[in-house]
């Protein structure tokens, strides 16, 4: 971990026009949640469909994908990276603390929104809350190494991001039952299934297969991050 | 003491060669990368600078391996070609958070001695995207001088800036170089390198070329063998001409008209208009044929 990094990386993130986006998405589902509240709509069964719906399968890889690119994309995009790789730092260092950056606006940006929602809806002592909260963290985790990793490899991160969460997870792994162990948002939703005891939440996986395997992501991303970084090629002219 | 050394150095990406078996060592002072675009010293730069790893070959600084040490960044400061640095930070932010990731004692008296160094002083309290191509070029000078470094790359350092802007970062190369530092700069424009270099290397389609100083590369340069097309009224007789005097090493006519290849430049062009009085012919057009740039490089590597 490096303050300076952490530093230079925060304020790149927040002082991009696409800033605007992390904000956007938990204030759609915000909105959305005291709308129900509301008017009465807060069902148990509408709520978690909400929270699981909009909060794990949209809002949760979509804002990861913005922050998880974002902390290194556009700094190897443009170039800046340099600056950080020409000091005496290890490529370890920078990764982590990119990770890290990834992770804490991750949890601003849609683990505080989705418990936030779900306590609006159905009450902050209903274990629906936490259940949802620590699924969204542990989905957020992963896709936060996997589309950070991404960007080291790609230049297209972000399509290749938009298009393994919008294709891959929502139509083949909604259709294929055998395929649900290769997404992230199932591991996510597994562990909100055995957390809480609402009915109306059923993923019908196991939540431990699902720790395992975002252990393994996490780890295998990021070590991909690092090995990468150290042969960084940026573009030249030459 | 701040010496690279290039050990037969060569890199390929895929079925491209880059960088061809490339041997030099650069010490203090300014030492000028001469060669077209394309030519592997963008390359050869980063791989100086630690930031791609050699094929074949070893690269050091004071004998200790670059690649995968990033340690040696105590010592080596690196001026990227690109443009872009943190735009949104004010040059001093931009500086101190450098001199903050070198882990350097007092890093603000750093960041305020290296802005000083180049002259930014008086703009460093304004966000770097506000800033001039030569402000910014300074910008990243100052934050490759943050931890005093013995060795400074310099990649195309030139390009992009008005005549006052070149002067000016002309006379802080050379002021650095004055200090002991091993200064190495990048540039296809053999101008540049002559004003600023006491040693030149020069590197075309990934090979080394020629090495020493200016005097040595211009001679180097105008002592090769000269292509000239000419159009006159009688080509047959100028060609007899000039072959009986011996001033060329091969004569050509064709439908366009004689293409002569004289060895020695300035001896050939003083000549040809006394030859072709003397044979009656009269001249209607003389212009040399291979003037550009690069066949002046592709020369230097046939020899």
């Amino acid at each position: 971990m490096n303050s300076t990094i952490a530093s230079l990386t925060l304020r790149g993130m927040l002082g991009r026009r696409r800033a605007v986006l992390l904000f956007l998405l938990p204030a759609v589902l915000l909105g959305l949640s005291v709308v129900l509240a509301a008017t009465g709509y807060d069902t148990l069964s509408t709520s978690t469909g909400v929270l699981h719906a909009f909060g794990i399968v949209v809002l949760l890889p979509l804002l990861a994908l913005i922050v998880g690119t974002g902390v290194i994309g556009p700094e190897i995009d443009e170039g800046q990276i340099m600056y950080v790789l020409t000091k005496p730092i290890s490529r370890a260092s920078v990764v982590l603390t990119k990770f890290a950056c990834a992770v804490g606006l991750v949890v601003v940006f849609a683990v505080v929104p989705v418990w936030a929602a779900s306590a609006i809806m159905v009450g902050p002592e209903s274990d629906v809350s936490w259940a949802f909260a620590v699924g969204a963290l542990q989905g957020g985790v992963v896709y936060a190494a996997v589309f950070l990793a991404l960007a080291v490899v790609s230049r297209n991160a972000v399509t290749i991001g938009l298009i393994y969460a919008l294709v891959w997870e929502s139509m083949i792994g909604g259709f294929v039952a055998g395929s649900r162990n290769l997404s992230i948002q199932s591991w996510a939703l597994s562990s909100v299934d055995a957390l809480t005891s609402a009915t109306t939440v059923n993923i019908g996986s196991s939540a431990t297969t699902g720790l395992i395997l975002t252990a393994i992501t996490v780890t295998a991303a990021l070590t991909l991050a690092i090995t990468k970084l150290r042969t960084l090629t940026l573009a030249t002219a030459d | 003491m701040g010496v690279i050394t290039v050990e037969n150095v060569s890199r390929w990406y895929g079925n491209v060669v880059a960088v061809n078996g490339i041997s030099m060592t650069i010490g203090p002072g300014v030492t000028g990368l001469l060669g077209p675009n394309g030519a592997g010293k963008s390359t050869l730069i980063h791989m100086m600078g630690g930031f791609l790893e050699p094929s074949a070959g070893a690269l050091k600084i004071d004998g200790q391996d670059i690649w995968g040490h990033p340690e040696v960044y105590r010592h080596i400061g690196l001026v990227p070609e690109r443009e872009s640095a943190y735009d949104f930070l004010t040059g001093e932010q931009f500086i101190l958070a450098m001199a903050r990731l070198h882990k350097l004692p007092d890093p603000r008296g750093a960041a305020r001695r290296a802005i000083g160094l180049v002259e930014m002083d008086y703009a460093a309290q304004r966000q770097i995207g506000t800033y001039s191509k030569g402000m910014k070029q300074r910008i990243k000078m100052a934050s490759a001088l943050v931890h005093d470094p013995a060795v400074l790359l310099l990649d195309e350092p030139f390009n992009g800036m008005d005549p006052r802007q070149r002067l000016q970062l002309m006379d802080l190369i050379r002021g650095m170089a004055e200090q002991g530092r091993t200064i190495l700069f990048s540039s296809h424009i053999l101008e540049e390198v002559e004003r600023l270099a006491t040693h030149i290397e020069v590197v075309v389609a990934g090979r080394h070329a020629a090495s020493g100083d200016f005097r040595e590369i211009r001679r180097l340069m105008t002592d090769r063998a000269h292509v000239f097309s000419l159009r006159s009224s009688d080509d047959r007789a100028l060609a007899a001409a000039v072959i009986a005097d011996g001033s060329a090493t091969a004569v050509r006519v064709t439908d366009q008209g004689l293409e002569v290849e004289a060895g020695d430049f300035a001896r050939f062009t003083r000549l040809l208009p006394r030859l072709a009085k003397e044979s009656g012919v009269r001249l209607r057009e003389v212009s040399p044929s291979d003037e550009s740039l690069e066949s002046v490089f592709s020369y230097l590597v046939e020899k």
